[in-house]
C-alpha cells in the first residue's frame, strides 16, 4: 500500500523539480526581456538602434523638473549613478512629481536625451496618512499638498 | 487534514464551521468597509484612491491563497487517492478565479489614476494573469473527460504544476523591474503600511477569507450531492438495462 503513494509523491516532486529547472533557464535567458524598464545605467550599456522603443525608469531627480510652454515637460531620471534627461510633451499622471519613481517610454536620442512618448508614474511600497509623512519629512510634502 | 477528508466527517466539520464563517465574514465586512471607506486616513500621496487597496490586496492574497489550497487538496487527492479532496479543489477553483479577476479589475482601476495606465505588461501583472489562465485551464480540463475521476486527476496534475507560478507572482516585483511597487505587508523588515491603514486591511482580509471559506464549504457540499445523483442515476440506468 505504501508503495504507490510514494511513487506518486516522487512523480509529482520530480515533475515540479524539472519544471522549476527549465523555467529557471528560460527566465535566465529572457532576463533582459522580462524587465519592464531599464535603469539609466543599463540604458547606457545597451547598443540601441536609433528608432528602438525602450522604457527607462528611476527617480525623478529633485530640482530637475522644468515645465515649458505648450505642455512641454523636461526632467532627469536617475538611478543615483547615471542621469538621463527626458523630454515629453503632454500631461503626466497625477502622481508624477520630483523625488518619485517614473517610467518613460520612447527613444534615446543622442547620448543623454530621451524623447518620451508616454510617462508612467511609479509609486513605492509606503502607505501613510499625510500627518505622519509630514512629521517624518518636515514640510516638504506639506508644501506639495498645499500647492494642489 | 487528511482525516477530515471523509464525507461523514466533512459534514460534521461543515455544520460547525459554516455558520461561524458566515457570521465572522459579515461582521468583518461591515466593520472593514466602514474602516476602509470612512475611518481610515487618506494616503499622503495617493489621497483617497488608496482605498482601492482594501479590496485589491485581499483579492490578490485570496487568488494566490486559494490556488495554493486547491493545489494542496489536489496533491492529497492525487497521492492518497482521496475523492473528497479532489471535490474540494473543484469547488474552490471558481472562487479563486473570481478573486483573481477581482484583483485584476481593481488593480486596473487603481492603475489608471496612479500610474497613468489601465494595463501594462510588467512581470507582476503578467504572472497574475497567467494564474487566472491556470484556474480557467483547470476548470475546463476537469470537465473535459467522459470519466469524471479521470478529469479530476488530469486537472490535479495541471494545478500542481501551476504552483510554480505562486513564487513567481510573489517575487516578480523583486526579480525584475516592474511598474508595480514591491511588497508592503509580507516583506523582510515588517510592513511599510501605517498601522491606521494596516488594521482596516487586516479586517477586510479576514472578511474576504471567511467568505471564501464559507463558499468553498457550500460548493463542496453541492459537489458531493451532485456526485451522489450521478452514482444513483447510473445505478438506475444499469437496473433498467438488466
Amino acid at each position: 500500500m505504501i508503495k504507490p503513494v510514494k511513487r506518486r509523491l516522487f512523480l509529482i516532486s520530480f515533475a515540479l523539480l524539472g519544471l522549476s529547472g527549465s523555467l529557471y533557464l528560460i527566465f535566465d535567458g529572457l532576463r533582459d526581456n522580462l524587465v519592464f524598464f531599464y535603469s539609466p545605467t543599463e540604458l547606457k550599456t545597451k547598443a540601441l538602434q536609433p528608432h528602438q522603443k525602450v522604457r527607462v525608469g528611476g527617480m525623478v531627480k529633485p530640482g530637475s523638473l522644468v515645465w515649458a510652454e505648450g505642455q512641454k515637460v523636461s526632467f532627469i531620471i536617475t538611478d543615483y549613478t547615471t542621469d538621463v534627461r527626458v523630454e515629453y510633451v503632454g500631461i503626466p499622471p497625477d502622481l508624477f512629481r520630483e523625488g518619485q519613481g517614473a517610467v518613460a517610454e520612447g527613444f534615446l536620442q543622442g547620448p543623454n536625451v530621451f524623447k518620451a512618448q508616454s510617462i508612467l508614474a511609479k509609486h513605492d511600497e509606503n502607505y501613510m496618512p499625510p500627518e505622519v509623512s509630514q512629521a517624518l519629512t518636515g514640510d516638504r510634502i506639506q508644501r506639495t499638498l498645499k500647492e494642489e | 487534514m487528511l482525516f477530515v477528508l471523509k464525507p461523514k466527517l466533512f459534514y460534521k466539520v461543515k455544520d460547525v464551521l459554516l455558520p461561524v464563517f458566515w457570521v465572522v465574514s459579515l461582521v468583518a465586512f461591515g466593520y472593514g468597509i466602514y474602516l476602509a471607506l470612512l475611518a481610515s486616513p487618506p494616503d499622503y500621496q495617493q489621497k483617497d484612491v488608496v482605498r482601492i487597496m482594501y479590496v485589491h490586496v485581499p483579492a490578490a492574497w485570496l487568488a494566490m491563497g486559494i490556488y495554493g489550497f486547491m493545489a494542496l487538496m489536489n496533491l492529497i487527492g492525487f497521492v492518497w487517492r482521496n475523492l473528497l479532496a479532489f471535490l474540494v479543489a473543484k469547488a474552490a477553483a471558481p472562487i479563486g478565479l473570481t478573486f483573481n479577476i477581482l484583483c485584476i479589475v481593481t488593480g486596473s482601476l487603481w492603475g489608471k489614476p496612479m500610474w497613468g495606465a489601465w494595463w501594462v505588461w510588467d512581470a507582476r501583472l503578467t504572472s497574475i494573469t497567467i494564474l487566472a489562465f491556470l484556474y480557467m485551464g483547470y476548470i475546463i480540463l476537469i470537465d473535459s473527460f467522459e470519466d469524471q475521476d479521470h478529469g479530476l486527476k488530469m486537472g490535479a496534475i495541471l494545478s500542481l504544476m501551476g504552483i510554480i507560478n505562486l513564487p513567481i507572482i510573489k517575487w516578480s516585483v523583486t526579480w525584475w523591474n516592474t511598474l508595480h511597487q514591491p511588497a508592503s505587508v509580507f516583506r523582510m523588515g515588517g510592513p511599510t503600511i501605517h498601522p491606521d491603514m494596516l488594521w482596516p486591511l487586516g479586517v477586510m482580509a479576514l472578511g474576504f477569507t471567511c467568505l471564501a471559506a464559507a463558499l468553498v464549504l457550500m460548493r463542496t457540499d453541492a459537489e458531493l450531492v451532485a456526485r451522489r445523483v450521478r452514482v444513483l442515476t447510473f445505478e438506475r440506468i444499469r437496473k433498467h438495462m438488466a
